[in-house]
């Protein structure tokens, strides 16, 4: 915008400025105090930046208590969530964009309106379902009910939707089967967006509190959100600890946002219906 | 061409797996929530029906009312801030055009971090003793345990965790406005704030309707935040409508009450997300 005027243009440079770096200003102060001797966090004078710097906080970390447990259940979760999410609503768009079938539409509303109710107010007939199944303390417990994303399914039909018809045409008259059309007609076409779904399904996997909050009790099948806040047991009050098990419980999502800030950002938006 | 018959059992078939996840981890789990708020029932066992028992007595509870108050009083203090700060925080990087990867990076990043990280790192900021805002002010308060404290400071750190995500939401209906109208703007003499008041903001009237609905309900929704950095103290004055409701079902063992709970909390969500539908529609018809 060239035409503003110049005092506008200090005020939004000045506020830009001071709002980035409030927002990033507690991440540092985490990481810095990671890095320091466990003594320095609760000295009575307080320094920006370690007086000793030491990298003690990570491996006594990594080296001690449920940590690495933690980071390996919650990648294995976070993974299995993604690669099912992916390969079931990928089959179901494909099926209610592509094929005709009676009864088509009602069954598509149905599973949107899982869109609307809060999937927090189904938590205690989940739980007695869980329960019944035997699936307390498991990783498929963890996993399953995190894989139902009729918001994936919607963006997945949409897409699909504006591919042309003629495609699909072609190759069903070639007698290629359905599941081959979306394999090697439809996936390569879609690769943007169903990368886009798939960070974004992983993040929201990895990050997800509630529900491994409720099926799981046992300390072993924790995932590192939920172990984070049992730290304080295993830790006692060790600050730099403490930040180093948070931004090692935080680098894998971190890592994918910095990596793939376009898809992330992509993803989000059109699971909120703004885009495409 | 292959027959009808054949395409709707590969239909089938594709569907199967979703389907059954569907039916079983959703479907099954609302229909009984509904049932379940007909019944007395512990965690684990369905004992006998009530009829509406359970939804009497939740009219009559000072403790269900009280977390509905803590939940709104929760959404009062995040949704209008978290609304604005997004807007003005997509103005800016919309406007530092050069500068707007690093910008949206910065007021993004805390937006993925797990809930537990962000409760970490705000309990360490807050410390009563070591905690770098004290230092910083020069009191000695314990935020969590201080009655007037312990919501806003729960609200402001939700802010900070999560303002990124309205911020995108701003920055695609600001990257949604043609470029013709700014043009046309221009050569009307319009300037500075005149463009904003007069062409930005009322092309963003639907974006910020979604916005303002979407954080609405995302704020009712609260749960972690409290739960983790206060455990719904001091005096229950932060124990929000589902704590409340997982503590019915998960302490005290009576899933009947909580489904009951559970679906007058369903209502009022379901219930903004009609208004917001009907909200648009409405502005859509009039344009």
């Amino acid at each position: 915008m060239k035409h503003t005027p110049l005092h506008w243009t200090v005020v939004a440079a000045v506020s830009a400025l001071a709002l980035a770096m409030l927002w990033v200003a507690p991440l540092l102060w985490a990481l810095s105090t990671s890095l320091r001797p466990e003594y320095e966090t609760i000295a009575p004078t307080l320094h920006l930046l370690p007086q000793r710097w030491t990298v003690e906080a990570f491996t006594k970390t990594l080296g001690a208590g449920n940590v690495p447990r933690w980071l390996f259940n919650s990648a294995l979760v976070a993974l299995a969530v993604t690669a099912v999410t992916m390969a079931i609503s990928l089959m179901a768009a494909f099926a209610f964009s592509q094929l005709r079938f009676r009864g088509r539409n009602l069954l598509f509303m149905v599973s949107m309106l899982a869109l609307l109710l809060p999937f927090e107010a189904l938590l205690v007939p989940l739980f007695r379902t869980m329960n019944g199944l035997g699936l307390i303390n498991t990783y498929a417990g963890i996993v399953l009910p995190q894989v139902v994303s009729p918001v994936v399914i919607y963006v997945f039909r949409q897409f699909f939707d504006a591919v042309p018809n003629d495609f699909r045409d072609a190759a069903l008259l070639d007698g290629a089967s359905p599941l081959r059309v979306l394999w090697s007609v439809y996936l390569p076409m879609s690769g943007n967006i169903v990368w886009a779904m798939a960070i974004v399904t992983f993040i929201a996997a990895w990050n997800n509190f509630l529900w491994p909050f409720i099926i799981v009790t046992s300390n072993d099948m924790m995932t590192i959100p939920l172990g984070l806040t049992q730290t304080y047991d295993a830790f006692g009050v060790r600050y730099a600890q403490l930040m180093a098990a948070a931004l090692l419980g935080a680098f894998p999502v971190a890592l994918a946002y910095i990596v793939f800030q376009r898809r992330v950002t992509q993803g989000l938006l059109a699971a909120t219906g703004l885009k495409g | 061409m292959r027959g009808r018959r054949s395409e709707m059992l590969s239909a089938m078939l594709l569907l199967l797996p979703f389907m059954a996840a569907f039916v079983l981890f959703f479907l099954l789990p609302a229909l009984q929530t509904l049932y379940l708020s007909l019944t007395e029932s512990s965690l684990t066992r369905t004992s006998a029906f009530v009829g509406l028992a359970n939804y009497d007595t939740l009219i009559h509870d000072p403790s269900f009312w009280s977390s509905l108050g803590n939940t709104f009083y929760f959404s009062l203090l995040t949704v209008i801030p978290l609304t604005a700060l997004g807007l003005v925080m997509a103005l800016l990087v919309d406007h530092f055009t050069k500068a707007s990867g690093w910008l949206q990076g910065a007021f993004f990043l805390p937006y993925v971090l797990p809930i537990s990280v962000m409760t970490l790192i705000a309990d360490w900021m807050l410390q009563p003793s070591s905690g770098i805002v004290n230092h910083l002010l020069g009191v000695q308060r314990a935020w969590f345990s201080d009655v007037d404290w312990a919501m806003p400071v729960v609200a402001i750190a939700t802010v900070w965790w999560t303002v990124g995500f309205n911020m995108l939401i701003f920055i695609a209906g600001l990257r949604n406005i043609p470029r013709e109208q700014y043009e046309a703007a221009a050569l009307d003499g319009a300037r500075g704030f005149a463009v904003f008041r007069y062409i930005t903001w009322p092309a963003l009237m639907p974006v910020t309707i979604t916005a303002l609905v979407l954080q609405l309900i995302a704020s009712l929704k609260v749960f972690g935040q409290t739960y983790i950095m206060t455990t719904g103290g001091p005096f229950n004055t932060t124990r929000v409508t589902l704590h409340y409701m997982y503590e019915t079902a998960f302490t005290q063992s009576d899933a009947g009450y909580a489904a009951a709970v559970a679906m007058a909390f369903m209502f009022i969500v379901v219930a903004l997300g009609l208004a917001q539908a009907l909200l648009l529609r409405k502005r859509k018809g009039r344009a």
